[in-house]
């Protein structure tokens, strides 16, 4: 049985299915981060030494399961909504075999829950990576089988609506920017899980004592899945930057076909991108590893930096055709700050972009990354990429799903609208002083670097210690500003009154404005050549302060690197 | 157009590089090559690890296992090395305190690093790839003189 509902705010025809699906995938996927942030808490409080909470055995098994709770469970779980939005609901069409839907659901449930139990058990002591042979119990290995086989189904069932909403023309034109941008991220999700089972199959085997593994192969072929899912996490994220701006401040698509030859540049190159896992390897080449990290990442990067600037220029003529004209700021100091649509999607793009891509860029850089592997920089990197960027996005999707998907209000609206700052700050306190602790050496994933019981003791300066408190304070700011998230998302789904076409549209407490009053979409000719005359003044001086931070980074860290002992 | 070329020119000019001689090796194999090692140079004994104080020129072997970094390796300041690194058993990280450089050590894998230490001191070798439950008492040592 197939029931429409025309939603009250963007006109949208949406079906039950599609929102009942999208729906569970989100409230798990927030059951998962939930996990994953208490784990985050007492990492932080364990690695800033003045505290050092847990004992050895307990912080590794919490480490594992931070990892997996959040860069697998939370995100893809997430994400599998964020496929249904822009699959069924964006394109206006019915949600094709919604009992696969439910299938791949359940595997993806049913997986986590074993890899879970498993790891929380204490019979799966190997981290996120698993590096072979470091060895887990065969369990662990089956439950991330399983939840990759979930996502598999749901992610082919996200080009088998395309394909019916293309034979039932319910658009015009090619697909909207959103759904080709996850379109991206199906692809790339598609080819990580390939990886993701030639490596875990194996390794499933591997542990039962049927097979051999090498472990060279295993970091290689490891890696192509587990840097490209972080892709997964960009092409996604990026989508909801542009869904954001449109219904935050109606921010606009300069180029279509920029964007979208953007977001194509992550499926050719991402893949090959993640060889920079690899750089200071034995099992691997300098041509390869130039050739890998160069030449195709520095396209795929490419493609972020054409993102981090039509997404923010977007805005900008957004903010100008709503009448922010004055100076170069104005549609800036204007912005809706109190939208916390708004704020997470601004947050994101700037902790994404000066925080997590520029350490990126610079670290994935060959002989660099002598000075770099495994040290802090390395999370300090990729929290400033994947929970400034991609999580703090998706809270901010999620402030505008709750009113239009799950038709309810925000609850604690006042808690809201601070909440991605609290965690923006946080995981930007966080995210810098763990890469100013690596760049002294500090290793990550380590229970004790004060080295209590070593043979050969390790003295780091005391600077190290400033870092590593503010380490922890920023872990706790971050914390409550994701345990909040947590909270409203749960008391919005559970304990809101379900709201009706005509509630949602006379306002209210707990409304974003953009669902309150959607901001314009479509604009006239005059219009659009008044914002074509006024450009982007704005955009291209933060555009010039992004590119003189990169270089200053770069060549300093080259600098750095240069007064090492001689090594080749 | 400048990060395009300067990884290859760096290559070519710089001093830092992460090429290696990169080798297939097994864990017994190396263990032996490790101990013949010692046995040719060895000068010393310090927490039960020994010491050895080899040519400048010579070949290193330096063996990661849990948890411990064997030997302890006394170098002279300006000379060149090759420094080879193995794992007896799993992934293993090397990262040299305080320069902050870093190596990843794989077993089955010899990655032999032309080295010249260019500072005198004492210097500790910090594991920075996770090894089970000890593996925030791996540290090894080594010593550079004028």
């Amino acid at each position: 049985m197939i029931s429409f509902r025309t939603c009250p705010v963007t006109g949208l025809k949406i079906e039950s299915q599609a929102a009942s699906l999208l729906r569970w995938h989100a409230v798990t996927a927030v059951v998962h981060f939930l996990i994953g942030v208490c784990a985050a808490l007492l990492l932080a409080l364990t690695r800033w030494q003045a505290v050092h909470l847990l004992p050895a055995d307990w912080y590794y098994r919490i480490l594992t399961a931070h990892g997996l709770n959040m860069l697998i469970f939370f995100i893809i779980f997430f994400e599998m909504a964020v496929l249904y939005f822009a699959g069924p609901i964006l394109l206006n069409c019915r949600q094709p075999a919604p009992k696969l839907g439910w299938l791949g659901y359940w595997l993806m449930l049913i997986g986590a829950c074993t890899t879970n139990y498993f790891v929380f058990a204490g019979k799966a002591d190997v981290l996120f990576t698993s590096y072979v042979p470091l060895k887990a119990h065969p369990a662990y290995y089956l439950g991330i089988i399983l939840f990759a086989v979930g996502a598999l189904i749901s992610t082919l069932l996200f080009f088998a609506t395309l394909v019916v909403a293309r034979r039932e023309k319910t658009y015009t034109g090619s697909i909207p920017l959103v759904s080709f941008g996850a379109l991206t991220a199906a692809i790339i999700a598609v080819i990580t899980l390939v990886h993701g089972a030639l490596i875990y199959v194996p390794t499933f085997f591997w542990s039962l004592g049927w097979m051999q593994l090498d472990p060279e192969v295993y970091r290689m072929v490891f890696w192509a899945l587990g840097h490209s899912s972080q892709q997964i996490n960009v092409a996604a994220h990026v989508s909801c930057w542009y869904l954001l701006a449109a219904l935050t401040v109606g921010g606009v698509v300069l180029n279509e076909r920029v964007s979208r030859t953007a977001f194509f540049l992550y499926v050719l190159f991402i893949s090959m991108a993640s060889a920079h896992h690899l750089l200071v390897d034995p099992g691997v080449g300098p041509a390869w590893k130039v050739w890998n990290t160069s030449y195709a990442m520095y396209l795929a990067v490419l493609a972020s930096m054409v993102h981090g600037f039509t997404v923010p220029a977007g805005i900008e003529t957004g903010q100008r055709l709503r009448g922010f004209t004055q100076g170069r700021f104005q549609w800036l100091t204007r912005a809706p700050w109190g939208d916390p649509g708004f704020s997470a999607l601004w947050l994101s793009l700037v902790i994404f972009g000066f925080g997590g891509g520029i350490t990126g860029v610079v670290i994935g850089t060959e002989q660099i990354n002598i000075i770099a592997h495994n040290t802090m920089r390395l999370p300090g990197h990729f929290h400033m990429t994947v929970v400034g960027g991609t999580a703090l996005c998706f809270m901010g999707v999620t402030y505008y799903l709750l009113p239009l998907i799950f038709r309810k209000r925000v609850a604690f609206y006042k808690l809201a609208q601070i909440q991605p700052y609290l965690f923006g700050a946080g995981i930007t306190l966080m995210g810098i002083a763990m890469t100013y602790a690596g760049t002294f050496g500090v290793p990550r994933r380590h229970w004790d670097v004060s080295f209590t019981h070593a043979p050969f003791p390790v003295q780091f300066p005391p600077v190290v210690d400033l870092f590593l408190a503010a380490m922890g304070v920023g872990g706790i700011l971050a914390f409550l500003g994701g345990i909040s998230y947590c909270l409203i998302a749960v008391a919005s789904v559970f304990f809101g009154k379900t709201l009706s076409d005509e509630e949602i549209r006379s306002g209210g407490p707990g409304l974003p404005p953009g669902v309150v009053r959607l901001p314009r979409q479509t604009h006239s000719q005059e219009q659009a050549d008044e914002a074509h005359r006024q450009g982007n003044p704005g955009t291209v001086v933060l555009v010039v302060i992004f590119f003189v931070c990169f270089v200053l980074y770069y060549f300093t860290n080259w600098k750095v690197l240069s007064m090492l002992w001689k090594v080749g | 157009m400048i990060m395009f070329a300067i990884m290859p020119l760096w290559h070519w000019k710089g001093g830092q590089n992460p090429s290696g001689i990169r080798g297939r090796t097994t864990p017994q194999e190396f263990r032996q090559r490790t101990e013949r090692f010692i046995q040719e140079y060895q000068v010393g004994t310090e927490k039960g690890i020994p010491v050895v104080q080899p040519p400048p020129g010579a070949d290193l072997y330096l063996e990661a296992s849990m948890w411990s970094w064997r030997p302890v390796l006394k170098l002279k300041k300006g000379a060149s090395y090759t420094l080879h690194l193995s794992s007896f058993d799993i992934n293993h990280g090397f990262s040299l305190y305080p320069m902050n450089l870093n190596f990843q050590v794989v077993p089955g894998y010899d990655y032999g690093l032309k080295v010249m230490p260019n500072r005198s001191g004492d210097l500790r070798i910090i594991c920075n790839e996770f090894c089970g439950v000890g593996h925030h008492i791996m540290t090894g040592k080594i010593l550079v003189e004028e």
